[in-house]
């Protein structure tokens, strides 16, 4: 029972980070009727550009505060730069582009730190606390995934320009009728979902280590958790994200093994695909228009 | 006096050749013109060419300055209020939300305020529905709502595209009136697309008369109205 009990709080842990990825993948999702396939790769590059900084000696907070920021500005770049020219071009050909911007991400990341597995540093002691059932580190996580849910959710509910976002993505010819400047909230928002994912690399490196390859998995957790909530329902996205990490540690603790427990992200994307394409709350969408 | 807005020689489509052959048209400051025509005459064409959803040729001046190179957003932010066909509703969005959009770009945080309480005046019903999801709204309110965002502009200029459409004769009626106390009260001048001519021939002083992109007759809306082809043809009497 303790074990169970064990397992259900520390798939909460990386369950908040799934939540994170899948929070991501929706915000650009809104916008582009696209699953954004870099959004690892980018997490993955912040979270290197952290380290380069603690490597540095700044300490550990202000590095995570200029990773974000500095994630920020790059994901508007990218939009700007990437995304951008390819807005008009046929949905593979942006997919394409996609894959393009992770294979760039992941290389350039390799060339630049090498493919050997670095330690990064968690902000929280490592010692187990509450009676041994969750180690500070989840426990940290937990606390940060939700003040960055929190603080999302405040700024696309009760901010003007997070409404003016949520428009945008809605309805963006109406949008430009009410004077909103449609191009700059895409780029809002990616560059959002690359510090959003900033937060959940930083959070995970701790724990897969850090290498260009490490979001592999997390991404597709995370794409697991934003399709079983509904990949155009930002809440669903999070409720999704909690479900796929307490059902990936038990899986792993009593069903398929830790080797294996990335099957349950693919068992759960082809489920979801297959029997409820909208997700669990999301809307079903009838016309791509 | 310099119309609020007028057009020359306004050329525009949506592939390469072009839908709207040369439109010359004027909106006077204060007042409000009608554009008729059939299915397919270019109306809603007009009217986006007018808000710079799509891109035209020729000029189309606003109190006198040129506007036809601006982006949507920008001729928005100088005082159109374009209502679109098909009403451009935020479904997903409440009543409240939706109408906080139309004065998204408005620096007062008092008059938008006001103007929220103003509007709910003109359509108590938006009013009773602020919380509501926009897209559960009947096609009435919505209508409704559409105009209402519109006036969170504070316009100077409301493009109107089809507002009868689909609806029932009591509340277009309810909506032309709102129509005329907005134009008249407070003197937002009006560019109003319609295939019901003797509504709009009603509301409006000027009238045009656009037929498979080309203005084939431009009066007063008396003189419109005297016509016999146009009585004929759209007016049933
Ligand atoms: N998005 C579009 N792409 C291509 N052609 C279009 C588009 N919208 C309209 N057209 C064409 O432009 C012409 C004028 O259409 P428009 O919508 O301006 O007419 P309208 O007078 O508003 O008609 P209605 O009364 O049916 O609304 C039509 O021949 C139509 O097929
Ligand atoms: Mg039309």
């Amino acid at each position: 029972m303790e074990a169970f009990l064990h397992q259900v709080l520390s798939g909460l842990a990386t369950g908040g980070i799934y939540a994170i990825v899948a929070l991501a993948l929706v915000m650009i999702y809104q916008a582009t009727h696209l699953v954004n396939f870099a959004q690892g790769e980018m997490a993955m590059f912040s979270t290197y550009l952290a380290w380069t900084m603690i490597d540095a000696g700044v300490p550990y907070w202000p590095a995570f505060a200029a990773t974000v920021a500095l994630s920020f500005v790059l994901g508007i770049a990218i939009e700007r730069i990437v995304i951008r020219p390819v807005e008009k071009a046929p949905v593979l050909a942006v997919v394409i582009v996609f894959i393009g911007l992770l294979v760039i991400l992941n290389s350039v990341a390799g060339w630049i730190y090498t493919y050997t597995i670095k330690s990064f540093p968690s902000p929280f002691p490592t010692h187990r606390i509450l009676g041994g059932y969750v180690s500070a580190h989840e426990l940290g996580v937990m606390a940060v995934t939700m003040g960055v849910l929190v603080l999302l959710f405040v700024f696309f509910r009760f901010t003007p320009l997070g409404l003016a976002m949520r428009a945008a993505a809605q309805n963006p010819v109406s949008s430009r009728l009410v004077g909103i400047r449609v191009g700059w909230m895409l780029a809002l928002g990616w560059g959002l979902a690359a510090a959003v994912g900033a937060v959940a690399g930083m959070m995970v490196a701790p724990i897969v280590f850090l290498d260009p390859n490490m979001m592999a998995g997390i991404l597709l957790y995370g794409f697991a958790a934003a399709l079983l909530g509904g990949i155009d329902n930002p809440a669903g996205a999070v409720f999704g994200g909690f479900v796929v990490g307490v059902l990936e540690n038990l899986a792993g603790a009593y069903l398929v093994g830790t080797e294996l427990k990335l099957t349950v992200a693919l068992v759960l994307i082809v489920g979801v695909l297959v029997m409820r394409p909208s997700g669990l709350f999301g809307r079903v969408l009838v016309t791509r228009v | 006096m310099t119309p609020i807005l007028e057009a020359r020689g306004l050329t525009a489509g949506y592939g390469p050749s072009p839908v709207l052959h040369s439109l010359d048209f004027a909106v006077p400051a204060g007042g409000v013109t009608t554009i008729l025509g059939a299915n397919g005459a270019g109306k809603t064409t007009t009217l986006r060419a007018v808000s710079g959803l799509i891109r035209a040729t020729g000029e189309v001046r606003l109190a006198g300055e040129r506007i036809d190179r601006l982006a949507a957003e920008d001729v928005a932010r100088r005082g159109v209020a374009h209502v679109p066909d098909g009403r451009g509703t935020f479904v997903a969005l409440s009543v409240e939300e939706n109408l906080r959009l139309g004065a998204y770009t408005r620096r007062d945080p008092g008059g938008v305020a006001r103007d929220m309480e103003r509007v709910y005046g003109l359509f108590p019903v938006l009013a009773e529905r602020r919380r509501q999801q926009a897209g559960t709204l009947s096609g009435g309110e919505q209508q409704m709502l559409a105009i209402s965002r519109a006036l969170m502009l504070r316009p100077s200029l409301l493009l109107l595209d089809e507002p009868s459409f689909g609806l029932a004769p009591l509340i277009v009626r309810e909506i032309f009136r709102i129509m005329r106390t907005v134009n008249e009260s407070e003197g937002v001048a009006i560019l109003l697309v319609e295939q019901n001519a003797s509504l709009a021939l009603g509301l409006a002083s000027r009238a045009y008369l656009l037929e498979t992109g080309r203005v084939v007759v431009a009066g007063s809306a008396a003189e419109l109205g005297a016509n016999d082809a146009i009585r004929r043809s759209y007016l049933g009497y």
